[in-house]
């Protein structure tokens, strides 16, 4: 059984509609993460969940029990604040004890959780510190200790990292993978931030416009993304999105990406698309991840389908790992992302090649994937 | 020199060349107006200390002969207010018996009010709180009578609990009936500080400890007050001036023996029998005085930056 289970969830401010029949359920010990762009619901979702906003239809089961009417407090489930909100007046160990004083655990009790949760998380130094007196990381590591106290059914963290500077932000984003690992437990995480998403999650839900675009692993999110906005958002930098026509030759239905000044592209139809869907001169968007454009030598080479096209240089991007080369083809820039010594030359034609096998194909129409 | 420590020598350079005349002309206008500021305090100090004599016979800009605290003494032990002949004191008490309890309960409360104003909005809080600032713009003159009505009846419910059970438990009480009008007309502005505050005040707070398990009263003593020190302060000062020092109020509704200092100064002041004391009626105002001065003192720092804090970031 589920220990979250959300079904047909709707939640309206008058009649403006912020989620529009929500579907998700989540294993004991998953880590789901809503991802999307800001204003697409993902923080009311997860506010309706801890009970902190109301909703207006649906329901919302924790542990197989039905909690839309419950106080927060009563959800068995325990929340990390984009700002931490840890109490500026009370120190560390007070903070983490909150919420035990307030449900009554006597003070021996509390005083012994307090210490393993510290110990856990190595804060153990800091326990008489006030908020004020702590680092960006150490008021995340508090902000966890807080919520890891209550051992709850389900943790819910609102974009904890988005505050922390680049590097602390990686590091973090470590440490509760690793507590994650470590204790099992069951996370609901938002975010706006794609990385954060693909690396922590089990599962990742897409969202936009208060809708669900997709839910699914982050291996499928990523290589199967189920229309074109999933593709888009997720991944940097960005699957190429080009537009292109069937054209039948021979019998076999082909895709065919025009180019100003040169030869069209013609590829064969990618393994992930359904042939027999596509009709004659029917208009599809080809979508292609920038790792699956290469030049012959660093080609996947256990790659059944593959295309190669020349086209000039435009801009070449070093990111040290790798170098992006920007080309254009179909009327849009178009990067792949090459390892770091490729020879290129901006103006130069080079030799590309498109791994097909990773390929997707999206109907313009409906933005759904073919 | 390098050309780094140019750079950073540079900016105080600047200022510094204009500053000789400028400085003149700041300091010299800061002085006066000082002087102009501080010269009734002086003289209302030297005169308080000086003997009648010296008082009615010589300049109030000499200093005194003799050195004297008797008006001191007398302003507060044996000044006549009316007949009685016993000084301020014990109408200081009266003063300090009304000040606190309406000091503190108009705080919290408006402390309360402005909780449930940011925190626990309804629907309507907004018009809520509109009329609540209106209060702040009734003239106090207007709302004498009304107010005298509402003592009256208060004061029958009192009459008619002391014939049943003994006890008037307060009701018809003068301190009790002044404290009762201070809290209410200081509800307006204590509210409109405490709601700026809270308005600025993280929601995230209140959620976390929703998600705590604290009630909604755990909550405000808990999280919202400890962290309201600033405001509290501003609050506590603002109404301790002018609950203190209101005579409109405390001469129309506490007359005679529990009638609040700023009354009795009036009285000693403007006694119509024999010579006008000055140096004791110098004295007395400056013990009716003390106590906002005293405040103001203590805690006047953070009575300004509390008043920034609500009035920058709100």
């Amino acid at each position: 059984m589920s220990t979250l289970e959300i079904r047909s969830l709707r939640k309206k401010f008058g009649s403006l509609e912020i989620l529009k029949g929500i579907d998700i359920s989540l294993e004991q010990g998953g880590f789901l993460v809503l991802v999307g762009p800001s204003g697409c619901g993902k923080s009311t979702l997860l506010n309706t969940i801890a009970g902190l906003e109301s909703i207006t239809s649906g329901e919302i089961r924790i542990g197989g029990q039905v909690v839309n009417n419950l106080h927060p407090s009563k959800r068995d489930i325990a929340m990390v604040f984009q700002s931490y909100a840890l109490y500026p007046n009370m120190s560390v160990a007070q903070n983490v004890a909150f919420g035990m004083e307030m449900r009554g655990v006597p003070k021996a009790e509390r005083d012994r959780a307090v210490a393993a949760v510290a110990k856990t998380l190595q804060i153990e130094h800091l326990m008489d510190r006030r908020p004020s007196q702590l680092s960006g990381g150490q008021r995340q590591r508090v902000a966890m200790g807080r919520a890891l106290v209550r051992q709850p059914q389900v943790f819910l963290f609102d974009e904890p990292l988005s505050n922390l500077d680049a590097k602390l932000r990686v590091d973090m984003r470590i440490e509760i993978k690793r507590l994650h690992q470590q204790t099992g437990t069951t996370i609901v995480y938002v975010t706006h931030d794609q990385i954060e998403a693909m690396t922590l999650a089990t599962k990742i839900a897409v969202l936009k416009d208060g809708e669900l675009q997709q839910v699914g692993s982050p291996y499928e999110i990523y290589n199967s993304p189920n229309n074109l906005f999933v593709a888009d958002f997720m991944g940097s930098p960005a699957m190429n999105l080009l537009e292109g026509k069937v054209a039948r030759t021979n019998g076999a239905p082909q895709i065919v990406l025009e180019r100003h000044d040169h030869q069209p592209i013609v590829l064969p139809i990618p393994t992930s698309a359904d042939a027999a869907k596509l009709s004659d001169g029917a208009k599809v968007i080809f979508g292609i991840r920038p790792e699956a454009v290469n030049d012959k030598e660093s080609i996947d080479r256990g790659a059944k389908s593959i295309a190669t096209f020349d086209a000039p240089v435009e801009i070449i991007e070093p990111a040290g790992a790798d170098t992006y080369v920007v080309t254009r083809a179909a009327g849009k820039e178009l990067t792949a992302r090459m390892r770091a010594e490729t020879p290129v030359c901006v103006g130069q034609n080079h030799t590309f090649v498109f791994n097909l096998d990773k390929a997707v194909l999206f109907d313009p129409q409906t933005t759904r994937r073919i | 020199m390098s050309a780094a420590d140019a750079l950073l020598a540079a900016p105080s350079r600047e200022p510094a060349r204009h500053s000789n005349v400028t400085r003149v002309v700041i300091y010299g206008l800061l002085i006066v107006f000082a002087i102009i500021y501080l010269l009734p305090l002086v003289v209302m100090v030297m005169t308080s200390l000086k003997p009648l004599e010296e008082v009615t016979g010589g300049n109030m800009f000499y200093l005194p002969q003799h050195l004297t605290f008797e008006p001191w003494t007398k302003a507060w032990g044996t000044a006549c207010v009316g007949l009685t002949c016993a000084g301020l004191k014990g109408y200081v008490w009266n003063s300090v018996k009304m000040v606190v309890p309406a000091v503190l309960i108009s705080t919290l409360l408006g402390a309360l009010n402005g909780y449930v104003l940011t925190k626990w909005r309804f629907p309507g809080h907004k018009l809520v709180f509109g009329m609540m600032l209106f209060a702040c713009f009734i003239p106090f003159q207007s709302v004498l009578i009304p107010m005298a009505t509402i003592l009256g009846k208060l004061g029958a419910i009192g009459q008619s609990l002391e014939n049943t059970i003994g006890l008037s438990l307060g009701f018809g009480n003068p301190t009790v009936n002044l404290v009762l009008v201070h809290v209410v007309y200081g509800l307006g502005f204590t509210t409109l500080f405490f709601r700026n505050y809270y308005e600025t005040f993280p929601n995230e707070l209140v959620r976390a400890a929703q998600i705590d398990g604290a009630s909604f009263f755990q909550i405000f003593r808990r999280i919202l007050l400890p962290n309201s020190m600033p405001i509290f302060i501003v609050t506590v000062i603002y109404q301790f001036t002018n609950i203190w020092n209101d005579f409109l109020f405390g001469s129309t509704f506490a007359a005679g023996d529990s009638a609040p200092m700023t009354v009795a100064l009036y009285n000693i002041v403007n006694t119509s029998t024999g010579i006008v004391e000055y140096n004791t009626n110098m004295a007395a105002a400056m013990i009716a005085a003390a106590p906002t001065l005293v405040v103001y003192v203590l805690a006047g720092r953070y009575f300004v930056s509390g008043l920034m804090a609500g009035a920058v970031k709100g």
